[in-house]
C-alpha cells in the first residue's frame, strides 16, 4: 500500500499540476476577460463616474450632514469601501456567471470527460478549478483596488483635496470582504454549473436567484413573519451585511448602495458567508464525484 | 505483469428498466489490438465508460491494468477517446493538449510527440473551434496518446475521417501495438476491425455474443459455385450437405463446407443436369460472422450457420 510520505509527495506533485492546468485554460478564456472588463467598467461607472457627475451637478445641500459626504466617498481613503460595495449585487452576479460557465461549459464541451480520465481524482480536479478561480478572484479584487485608487486620486486632484491613503486595516478588511463575497457567489456558480450540466441554464437560474428571487423574498419578508427569517439568511442578505460591516452605506440610507444591508453585524455576516462558500463548494465536489458522466 | 490488461465479469449497467450492458465478460490481453464490435446502441460506449470509471456498473466487476477502473493509478496508464473528443473550443490544439498534459503530470515534449504522431503539428496553433471533424478526431487520439500509456481505449477512432485519414489511423493503431501498447478499439465498421484487430468481441443488445481471435471466428472456408439453373442446384446441394449449410447469395450457390467436398458436390450437380461454370473456395468475412451472431443473440459461442450469413 502507499505510504503516507509517498501519498503526500503524490499530492504535492499532482495538485499544482491540476491548478496550473485550470489556470491555463481559464486565463486564455475570452469570457473571463469579458466578465472582468465588465466588472471594472461597472465598478468605475457606479462607484466613481455617476456619483462624481451627480456631485458636480448638485449645489451643496443645506443643513448638517452625517457621515461621509458625496465627495468624501470618492476620495482615496474610501477605496476599500468602493471595492466591496458593488460585490453583493452586480459583482457577485458577474462572478456567479463566470463560475457557472467555467463548470457548466465543461459538460457540453466534453472537457470534464477528458479531465476525469486524465488521472487526478474528480475531487482533486475540482479543487484545481476552485484554486484557479480563487487566484482569478484575488487578482480581480487587487486590480479593482488599484484602478479605484487611481480613479479616486484623480478626483482628489481635480477637486483639490488632500490625498490620504486608506488605512492598512481598513484595506485588509475591505479586500478580504470583497474576496469572501465574490468567493461565495463563485462557489454558488460552480454548484449551479454542476447541477444543471448546462452553462446557459446555470447562468439563467443563478441570475434569477441572486437578482430577482432574493430581492422579492426580502421585499415580502415584512408582510409574512416566517419569511423574514428566511430572507435574513439568504446568501445575498449575508453578503450585503458583510459589505456594510466594512463601511458600505446600506440601501436604506439616502444614497445607499443596492444590496447592502445591516441585518447582521460583521462577525456573524463573515461566519455565514464562509459557511455558504464552504457548503456550496462541498456540495459541488460531492455531486460531481458521485455522479456518472454519461454524456 | 499480468497477462490480462482488461477483464470484466458479468459487467452490467441498467438505466431503469433498460439494460444497456448485460453481463459482459471480456478479456483484453497484453499487447493485442482488441476490437469491440457492435451496431450503434449495442452498449459499446457504455462498457468503455465503465472501464474508465466515468459511469458505475449496476453489477459485475471490471479490472483494468490490475486495478479498479477510474482509480488515479490506473487512469495514469490509460489513454482514451470516448465518443466525441472533449476540448476547449477557444484554445488551440496544442494548448488543449498542454492543459491535459498538466493534468497528467507530463511536460510539453509529450504534447509535441503526440501532435506529430497524428500529423497535426502544422495545424497545432489553430483554435480547436476551427478544426474539421477529422482533425478534431485526430486531436482526440493525440490526447489519448499523451505519455505513451500502456492501454489505449479508443471509441470509434476513425469517426469523421476521410478514407486516407482512416488508413493513416489504422497504420497508427498497428504501430502502437507493435511497440507494445495494448489497444481496445470499438467500432461498428467490420472491415476496419478485420484489418486491424487481433481479437474481437461482438456485442449486440448489451450482450457479448462472441469473443475470439479474428481468424478463429471466421472459422472454416466456404465454397461458392456459379451454376445454371440455380433453382435446380439448391435442392441437390441441400440433399447432399444439409439444408443449413446451403444458401444463395448474389445469384451464386454458397456452401458452408470443407472445400474437399467439391468433387462430390460437382458430380451430384452434373448428374442432376445442372451446369457448373465455376467453383471456388472463399473465406468467411467477419461481416458474415457478425451478421450470423447478431441475428441469433441467444447463441453464445462461435457459430457456423451460413444461412444467416446473408447480408441484412
Amino acid at each position: 500500500m502507499t505510504s503516507p510520505i509517498a501519498m503526500t509527495r503524490a499530492v504535492a506533485t499532482v495538485v499544482p499540476g491540476v491548478v496550473r492546468a485550470e489556470l491555463r485554460r481559464l486565463l486564455r478564456w475570452p469570457v473571463l476577460w469579458l466578465l472582468s472588463g465588465t466588472w471594472m467598467v461597472l465598478n468605475l461607472t457606479f462607484a466613481y463616474l455617476f456619483p462624481y457627475l451627480t456631485y458636480r451637478n448638485e449645489s451643496e445641500p443645506a443643513g448638517p450632514r452625517s457621515g461621509a459626504g458625496p465627495l468624501e466617498r470618492l476620495l482615496p481613503d474610501q477605496v476599500p469601501v468602493a471595492v466591496v460595495e458593488g460585490m453583493p449585487m452586480f459583482g457577485g452576479a458577474l462572478v456567479l456567471i463566470l463560475a457557472a460557465l467555467a463548470v457548466g461549459s465543461g459538460y457540453g464541451w466534453g472537457t470534464w470527460k477528458s479531465v476525469f480520465t486524465a488521472g487526478p481524482r474528480r475531487a482533486t480536479a475540482l479543487a484545481g478549478t476552485f484554486a484557479a478561480l480563487a487566484v482569478v478572484l484575488t487578482a480581480l479584487v487587487a486590480a479593482t483596488f488599484v484602478v479605484d485608487l487611481a480613479a479616486s486620486t484623480a478626483i482628489a486632484l481635480a477637486e483639490d483635496r488632500a490625498i490620504v491613503a486608506p488605512g492598512g486595516l481598513a484595506t485588509a478588511k475591505g479586500l478580504a470582504a470583497a474576496l469572501l463575497i465574490s468567493g461565495m457567489w463563485a462557489a454558488a456558480g460552480t454548484l449551479l454549473g454542476a447541477l444543471t450540466r448546462a452553462p446557459a441554464l446555470a447562468v439563467g437560474l443563478g441570475l434569477v436567484w441572486s437578482l430577482v428571487v432574493e430581492n422579492l423574498l426580502r421585499g415580502v419578508a415584512g408582510l409574512l413573519g416566517p419569511l423574514k427569517t428566511v430572507a435574513e439568511v439568504l446568501p445575498g442578505t449575508v453578503a450585503g451585511s458583510l459589505a456594510a460591516a466594512v463601511g458600505a452605506p446600506p440601501f436604506s440610507d439616502p444614497n445607499g448602495t443596492p444590496g447592502v444591508n445591516t441585518v447582521w453585524a460583521g462577525g456573524p455576516a463573515t461566519l455565514l458567508t464562509v459557511t455558504y462558500l464552504v457548503a456550496f463548494s462541498l456540495a459541488t465536489v460531492t455531486l460531481v464525484a458521485r455522479r456518472d458522466l454519461a454524456s | 505483469m499480468p497477462e490480462h490488461v482488461v477483464t470484466t465479469q458479468a459487467l452490467t449497467r441498467r438505466y431503469g428498466e433498460r439494460v444497456a450492458v448485460d453481463g459482459v465478460s471480456l478479456t483484453v490481453r497484453r499487447g493485442e489490438i482488441y476490437g469491440f464490435l457492435g451496431p450503434n446502441g449495442a452498449g459499446k460506449t457504455t462498457t468503455l465508460r465503465m472501464l474508465l470509471g466515468l459511469i458505475r456498473p449496476t453489477s459485475g466487476r471490471a479490472t483494468v491494468l490490475g486495478g479498479p477502473p477510474g482509480s488515479p493509478e490506473v487512469l495514469r496508464r490509460v489513454g482514451s477517446l470516448v465518443e466525441t473528443p472533449g476540448f476547449y473550443p477557444y484554445l488551440s490544439g496544442r494548448e488543449n493538449l498542454r492543459v491535459l498534459a498538466r493534468y497528467r503530470g507530463l511536460d510539453d515534449r509529450a504534447v509535441e510527440a503526440a501532435l506529430y504522431q497524428v500529423d497535426l503539428t502544422s495545424r497545432a496553433r489553430d483554435r480547436y473551434r476551427s478544426y474539421s471533424l477529422g482533425m478534431r478526431q485526430r486531436l482526440g487520439v493525440a490526447a489519448a496518446l499523451l505519455g505513451q500509456p500502456d492501454l489505449l481505449i479508443l471509441d470509434e477512432p476513425t469517426n469523421g475521417l476521410d478514407p486516407a485519414g482512416m488508413a493513416d489511423m489504422r497504420d497508427l493503431i498497428r504501430s502502437l501495438a507493435a511497440v507494445g501498447q495494448t489497444v481496445l478499439l470499438s467500432s461498428h465498421l467490420l472491415g476496419e476491425v478485420e484489418q486491424v484487430c487481433d481479437r474481437v468481441g461482438v456485442i449486440a443488445g448489451g450482450r457479448l455474443l462472441v469473443e475470439g481471435a479474428v481468424a478463429e471466428l471466421r472459422g472454416s472456408r466456404n465454397l461458392v459455385l456459379r451454376v445454371d439453373p440455380l433453382s435446380a442446384a439448391v435442392p441437390v446441394a441441400r440433399r447432399l450437405l444439409g439444408a443449413a449449410q446451403v444458401s444463395v447469395q448474389d445469384d451464386q450457390l454458397r456452401v458452408a463446407a470443407d472445400p474437399a467436398c467439391a468433387p462430390d458436390l460437382v458430380r451430384a450437380l452434373v448428374a442432376a443436369q445442372v451446369d457448373v461454370h465455376e467453383v471456388r473456395p472463399v473465406d468467411r468475412s467477419l461481416e458474415e460472422v457478425f451478421f450470423a451472431v447478431t441475428a441469433s443473440p441467444e447463441k453464445s459461442g462461435p457459430t457456423t450457420t451460413p444461412e444467416l450469413a446473408e447480408k441484412g
